[in-house]
């Protein structure tokens, strides 16, 4: 993952040719193949735009700018302080509520961002059964009181905040566990007390892991559509979009994307600066169980607390909503056809999740064993779908398969005078293409994240024992990664549970999701109905969320 | 184990497959922007008439144009139905539609709802109406979409966000009375009688104006009806304290839009293509198509629902259809630079 691993790599490997070949062809041609849709977009960079970028600079692109960045901030800093906080609390101590809280955590996660700002703000808006209620309770009319607009910015960076943390949350939590308990053991004999030894040791150690949820989730911000534009705040995103699909200029769209895409380069850099040459690899496997600390009276109170808000907010209370708007109003197909919706999402989710962690396992040890300039800036540059709105992606990869679907069809014409149809750009095939192209940055990152921690002498170990790089990947590193590719088979599935606008845009005929559906109603201004697949969403996201963080905690070694 | 891996796309990309041959025998294959229950009655209606089997794909119209264009010869659309003759436009301006002659939809399609070249033809009316607060405001103080963005209005206005396409055809019609400058100065007075920053859809501007937080609202007259039919009784209150205004009855009417469709270029299935467009004009496609959304049916003397038809017939204004569309890109513009959200 890194120019030192590879050095020290390199240095103690038997032979380090031998295998080189195979494994720079995989990685490069994978995460060419991943990189096609972005590199498509991209493409149009270079092309005049007449004036469009005068019309847009003048008017509207300082406000992108500053939503777009405090959004941003404010997003990235809630998740992180909520996310490493709560992960904290649940690992290294014992309070009322700990064991449920362990996996309650993760449930605002399968509540997508668009489904939460719909339920909030039919919920808090002025002629909502909140503020109505306040109105009658006082007296109070229009004007006569203070109520903050939940259709703004600070409304937004707070909600999606609400929903994203468990990205920050998965993560930390997922390397707490994996820390040795040594290392802490270490710290506390030379009389660290518990808050010095989080920011002092676990927090280092976990760093990898905090900036890889911390940028899934500043990229999910940036490429955020559903919530931002039902509130009305003008991103990058938003504007896209507007500039693409309303002024018909996809070629000012993709310069857009490509100033999003700058942003978010800046920012992975800026990380990687600022960890300087600093690494961090645990140097020993003791594991044992982890002490905990008992927390009593306020103490515990608070941890209590601090754990059961982001669940209430974040899950709780628009379920809550949602379920009281499916109970009263709800879908009318209701019934079989939401068996066939529900199915649909399951099985493209479990699919994409399949393949993304391999492909991501691939390449992030395709980095480690054969660490070049060129592999590092494929696999950076695969990894970028997840920074690009999903409809920009979406078209990046209609363009090239339709085109090869049509070369295969007028040859056909040609040769027998048959059109076969579409056979990459009008199947699944094409979705799970999109997911891989959109999602690889979330399990590379965690992938990425949990190499990082086997130190490279493991390796060097394996190679001299003989095995092949291979077979290390598969007898040594594997076993080791265990919980973190759960974690990122999770990510990965919930994110292609709620993934909207390239599956809008890429599905086949007669093939609905939960998704599509959701979104279909909420569209047509029908919230209410809408309720009913949005909660359907939920509930289907719930239970592979539980069952996988129960298997990871069973699968942390000594536990 | 990664072959085993990557051998599940394979799989999949083979099977499914089975959706890519779809110019077989009696299909029809529908790329439809419109999300409304009804049209599966629709739909199976068409079935049961003519034994032609219907294969959806909904989605967002210029996502959905987009698309017809990328799959190019080997497209299997054969119709295209949207919403807004600002859509139905680019889907023409994007070379989507093929001419149809059909001495059926001649008959039946007032001249208005077909396009010359019988590229596309439209099937439902929606009018963009004005709301106002039955206690705060006087009814009789409001006849024009003008009045909205006038200096001594001495009401607020509620209205959505300029991303919408209603928003846009309105503007692209303010073009077309007014020119570019009146119509810059017509969005100018709009944003500066706001009650708030745009938020929300169509039916949050008119539960502005029932709550009473801002005095007028615009809206698509369907969402003041789907108000009016809620199950949700807080809603029907909200309906109740407004009262709907159709502007500019006496000079050009009311601003109103289509929902319409065509035949794709190239349609694998050209004659279901316009045996299906022939069914929508027919009596009982109609009643189903408009009452769906609540909207106008095209064709005269076809039933309307209930509340439309307790509200008489008002005047509409008839500027000609593509002139929305092709003024849609410099609306976009003005609202912009109105700093209109």
């Amino acid at each position: 993952m890194s120019r030192s691993t590879s050095g020290e790599l390199a240095a103690q490997r038997p032979s380090p040719q031998r295998k080189l070949n195979f494994w720079s062809t995989v990685l490069i041609s994978v995460a060419l193949v991943v990189a096609l849709p972005v590199i498509v977009v991209f493409a149009h960079i270079a092309l005049p735009t007449d004036g469009v970028w005068q019309h847009l600079a003048s008017t509207v692109l300082p406000r992108y700018l500053s939503n777009t960045f405090w959004l941003v901030v404010w997003v990235g800093l809630g998740t992180l302080i909520i996310g490493t906080g709560s992960a904290w609390l649940v690992v290294m101590c014992r309070f009322p509520g700990k064991r449920l809280f362990e996996w309650a955590l993760l449930l605002p996660l399968a509540v997508p961002t668009y489904v939460i700002a719909y339920a909030y703000t039919d919920f808090l808006q002025f002629s909502g059964p909140f503020q109505s209620a306040l109105r009658d309770m006082f007296g109070w009319e229009h004007g006569d009181y203070f109520f903050p607009n939940v259709r703004s910015l600070g409304g937004a960076a707070t909600l999606i905040t609400m929903v994203l943390y468990p990205y920050v949350y998965l993560l930390a939590r997922a390397s707490f566990l994996e820390q040795s308990v040594c290392v802490l053991d270490v710290g506390r004999t030379l009389g660290r007390g518990p808050w010095r030894l989080f920011f002092s040791i676990a927090v280092p150690l976990a760093r990898p892991a905090l900036v890889g949820g911390v940028s899934l989730v500043l990229m999910e911000t940036l490429n955020e559509f559903g919530a931002v534009q039902f509130f009305g705040v003008d991103t990058f995103t938003t504007g896209i979009y507007r500039t693409w699909f309303g002024m018909g200029e996809p070629v000012a769209a993709a310069q857009l994307a490509a100033c999003l895409l700058s942003f978010v380069i800046v920012l992975v850099l800026l990380e990687r600066w600022s960890r300087g040459k600093r690494r961090y690899f645990h140097t020993t496997n003791r594991y044992q169980q982890l002490p905990e600390y008992a927390l009593h009276g306020w103490r515990a109170a608070a941890a209590t607390a601090a754990c059961a808000i982001p669940i209430i907010v974040g899950f709780l209370l628009p379920s809550g909503i949602l379920l009281d708007l499916a109970l009263t109003q709800g879908d009318s197909l209701w019934g079989s056809r939401f068996i066939g919706f529900a199915w649909n999402s399951l099985s493209l989710a479990a699919l994409a999740a399949i393949i993304a962690v391999g492909t991501a396992v691939l390449l992030s040890y395709g980095v480690r064993v054969h660490d070049t300039a060129l592999a590092r800036f494929t696999t950076r540059i695969s990894a970028m779908g997840y920074a690009i709105p999903g409809s920009v992606v979406a078209v990046g990869i209609l363009i090239p398969f339709a085109w090869l679907d049509n070369i295969i069809n007028t040859s056909l014409q040609a040769y027998n005078g048959q059109i076969i149809g579409l056979i990459f750009s009008g199947s699944a095939f094409i979705l799970l293409y999109a997911y891989v192209v959109r999602f690889l940055a979330v399990s590379f990152n965690a992938v990425e994240a949990s190499l990082g921690k086997v130190t490279p002498s493991m390796d060097a170990a394996s190679r001299t024992l003989g095995q092949t790089a291979g077979g290390t990947l598969r007898y040594v590193h594997t076993p080791l990664m265990r919980s973190s590719l759960l974690a990122a088979g999770i990510l990965v599935f919930v994110d292609v549970m709620k993934e909207l606008p390239a599956t809008v845009i890429l599905r086949p005929f007669n093939f609905d999701t939960l998704a599509v559906r959701a979104h279909n109603l909420a569209s047509d201004e029908r919230l209410a109905e809408a309720s009913t697949s949005s909660l359907a969403i939920v509930v289907v996201g719930i239970l592979p969320v539980i069952l996988l963080s129960m298997a990871m905690r069973r699968s942390r070694p000594g536990a | 184990m990664k072959t085993a891996r990557f051998a599940a796309p394979v799989a999949v990309a083979l099977a499914s497959s089975a959706f890519a041959s779809h110019a077989l025998a009696d299909e029809l294959n529908v790329y439809s922007a419109r999300h409304y229950d009804s049209d599966e009655r629709l739909y199976t209606a068409f079935t049961e008439q003519t034994g032609i089997e219907v294969n959806i794909l909904e989605g967002d119209s210029d996502q959905l144009i987009e698309r017809i264009q990328r799959e190019g010869v080997a497209s299997p659309a054969d119709i295209m139905m949207t919403v807004d003759a600002g859509r139905l436009w680019r889907a023409e301006q994007e070379g989507i539609f093929q001419g149809i002659e059909s001495d059926v939809l001649a008959e039946r399609l007032p001249e208005s709802m077909r396009h010359p070249e019988g590229m596309w033809f439209g099937f439902s009316q929606r009018a963009r109406a004005i709301y106002y607060n039955r206690e705060n405001v006087d009814p009789s103080d409001i006849t024009r979409y003008e009045d909205l963005a006038s200096d001594d209005l001495g009401y607020s206005v509620c209205i959505r966000s300029s991303n919408n396409i209603y928003n846009q055809s309105l503007l692209a019609s303010m073009i077309e009375h007014h020119g570019e400058e009146g119509a810059e100065e017509w969005a100018q007075g709009v944003v500066d009688n706001m009650a708030r920053d745009p938020e929300g859809g169509d039916t949050d501007q008119i539960r502005g104006a029932a709550s009473g937080e801002c005095d007028l609202a615009v809206a698509n007259h369907y969402y003041y009806v789907r108000l009016l039919k809620s199950d949700d009784e807080a809603d029907r209150e909200a309906a109740r304290n407004v009262g709907i205004i159709f502007p500019n009855q006496d000079d050009r009417g009311a601003h109103v839009n289509v929902g319409g469709a065509g035949v794709v270029d190239g349609a694998p299935n050209r004659e279901n293509a316009v045996a299906f467009l022939e069914f929508l004009a027919s009596d009982t496609a109609q009643e189903i198509f408009a009452s769906g959304n609540n909207e106008f049916p095209v064709v005269n003397n076809v039933k309307r629902d209930p509340v439309l038809e307790s509200w008489g017939n008002f005047k509409k204004d008839d500027v000609n259809i593509s002139i929305l569309g092709e003024n849609n890109p410099e609306a976009i513009r003005i609202f912009d630079r109105v700093e209109w959200r």
